[in-house]
């Protein structure tokens, strides 16, 4: 079948007409596939007069692995690991989302034992813990500082350590399944985790002296790429991006979903207070903050752990688990907050088999970055760079 | 405000056509639309004080595959001052044979979050969005044939002369 309607056509004939035009007036700059700023395989294409950016054209889809057509030839239980490579960094995360949605739709998750729904959430933390570490690690790096990048992955190293003891690997966990478990926590993991918590409290205190209240760092970052709240809003911007905006705005108190009503925790806002409100100062911050709240949750939950919710002999993490998992003819969109952001899957069941027939992801990276070319017209090129680093998207979630 | 009360609010702004039909099923009731009102469905939810639907969530096409070869497109809002999400459906039946995309209106101009979505829609399915100011296709090459998530698409065999095992 031949599609031969010109219209369909006029977008891709207009765009080339842009670029063309733009290289007669002005210059046309390709930043990436493989710049280290992007972070990955993003292609920014920069339309510039000088050093000030005029427009900035995203071109994505160089990690493109087909995750919805896998998910509709799969069953439910089958696309876990590929949930797990959407958002890399932060994989726990993703499965725990993906996994909600199914059981919701089978009705089981009420049943879920609640020394799961805790160990889910104090790996999710844990999981969300490293990926801020990266983002706060690199996003130094963009900026030219160089030693905060090596101190965040010497601790995050002991996140990937220890989820690896739990799950076996390092950062594909494919740990949390419909229905329990992979494997309840291993024997000396609540005691190891918290001499982690220790550890990592005070090196958060160096972290900050060193790149928080760094007046360099603060120059390079503050006022630059404010994002507006209604700006946010409309192009669905979401999670610590969202709420660097001013909208305290976290789906885990919203929802309240699996453990986290029953943990205390503050919702981190920017406040603007080296700059506006919204700025890449105030991004980087949310996160900061992020990470502190965390931990927070990391010790309630293993306070239940090793209290209440104690392991005992007889313990299956996979008791509850379905044998056929084949949810009633339905659709329903399940949302939980990533690290990144409103991560949700919308499903279409039909109520036979155990393989969907509609899996939509909605990565939270892929949102956050829509809205780049909006906050970055009339930018330097260097401060493109610390916008680009301060949206903090994975592409292995924008492509997926 | 509850499903029923926005049902109601619709009908007495735009009159009872608007509403084609609804899906209370599942977990998540739904309400479809008459395709050819969507964007205006929209931006009446989005402005209304009463709904303040002012979050897209998501904007999923699906290829139904049954005997009027029926396509759709799916919307999730959320509403952040009242906490409250609603799906919106719309679909059209399409001809097999037809070379022309099937085709919806374009929800950018209400929320520019449908501005990648409805491109990745259209790059995957093949929905054709009238007034969308930009659709190329995103995740794909540009001289990509076909559409992959649809339920008749066949692998191609070659890619620019490059054999794909």
């Amino acid at each position: 079948m031949v599609i031969t309607n010109p219209k369909y056509e006029e977008a891709l004939l207009n765009y080339n007409k842009k670029i063309a035009d733009a290289s007669v007036e002005d210059m046309v700059l390709n930043m990436g596939p493989q710049h280290p700023s992007t972070h990955g395989v993003l292609r920014l294409e920069l339309i510039t007069d000088g050093e000030i950016v005029k427009e900035v054209i995203p071109h994505i889809g160089y990690l493109h692995r087909c995750f919805e057509k896998h998910a509709e030839s799969l069953t439910y239980q089958q696309t876990i690991p590929f949930t797990d490579r959407m958002d890399y960094l932060a994989s726990m995360n993703n499965s725990h989302a993906f996994v909600m949605g199914v059981e919701r739709m089978m009705g089981i998750d009420k049943d879920i034992p609640k020394r799961v729904e805790y160990i889910r959430v104090l790996v999710c933390e844990l999981n969300r813990i490293a990926s801020h570490l990266i983002a706060i690690g690199t996003y130094g790096i963009d900026i030219g500082a160089f030693t905060p990048f090596l101190w965040c992955f010497r601790d995050r190293e002991h996140i990937m350590g220890m989820l690896e003891w739990a799950s076996g690997s390092r950062m594909l966990y494919n740990y949390i399944w419909v229905g329990g478990l992979f494997y309840d926590l291993p024997v000396g993991f609540e005691e190891r985790c918290r001499d982690f918590v220790e550890y990592f409290k005070l090196k958060m205190v160096e972290l900050n002296q060193l790149l928080t209240d760094n007046q360099v760092f603060i120059s390079r970052t503050a006022n630059v790429g404010v994002l507006p709240l209604d700006v946010a809003i409309n192009y669905g911007v979401s999670g610590p991006m969202l709420r660097a905006s001013g909208l305290k705005w976290d789906l885990r108190r919203i929802d309240n979903y699996s453990a986290y009503p029953e943990l205390d925790f503050e919702i981190p806002v920017g406040t603007g207070l080296m700059g506006a409100v919204g700025d890449c100062w105030d991004r980087y911050k949310v996160r900061v903050d992020e990470i502190e709240q965390s931990i927070r949750m990391v010790e309630q939950c293993l306070d239940r752990l090793q209290k209440e919710l104690k392991r005992t002999a007889d313990f299956d993490p996979r008791a509850k688990m379905p044998r056929k998992t084949i949810p009633k003819a339905q659709d329903y969109y399940v949302r939980c907050e990533g690290a990144k952001g409103e991560l949700g899957f919308y499903f279409v069941a039909d109520g036979k088999s155990e393989i969907p027939v509609r899996v939509k992801s909605r990565g939270p990276s892929f949102n956050n970055l829509s809205v780049l070319p909006e906050i970055s017209k009339g930018v330097l090129i260097a401060d493109l760079i610390a916008i680009v680093g301060s949206i903090d998207f994975v592409l292995g979630e924008v492509d997926r | 405000m509850m499903f029923n009360d926005i049902k109601l609010l619709l009908t007495e702004k735009f009159g009872e056509a608007v509403i084609t039909g609804e899906e209370t099923g599942g977990l998540q009731p739904a309400l479809l639309i008459n395709p050819d009102d969507i964007a205006a469905v929209c931006l009446e939810l989005r402005n209304n004080p009463k709904t303040y639907f002012d979050f897209l969530s998501s904007l999923s096409g699906v290829h139904y595959n049954d005997e009027d070869n029926r396509y759709g497109v799916v919307y999730h809002l959320a509403s952040i001052p009242y906490k409250t999400q609603l799906t919106l459906k719309v679909s059209k039946p399409h001809d097999r044979e037809s070379a022309d995309l099937p085709e919806f209106k374009s929800i950018t101009s209400v929320y520019r979050t449908a501005d990648w979505h409805e491109r990745e829609t259209y790059d995957l399915l093949g929905i054709y969005f009238e007034g969308h100011p930009d659709l190329r296709r995103i995740l794909l090459p540009d001289d990509w044939e076909g559409f992959p998530l649809r339920k008749d698409y066949q692998a191609a065999e070659y890619y620019k002369g490059i054999k794909i095992d």
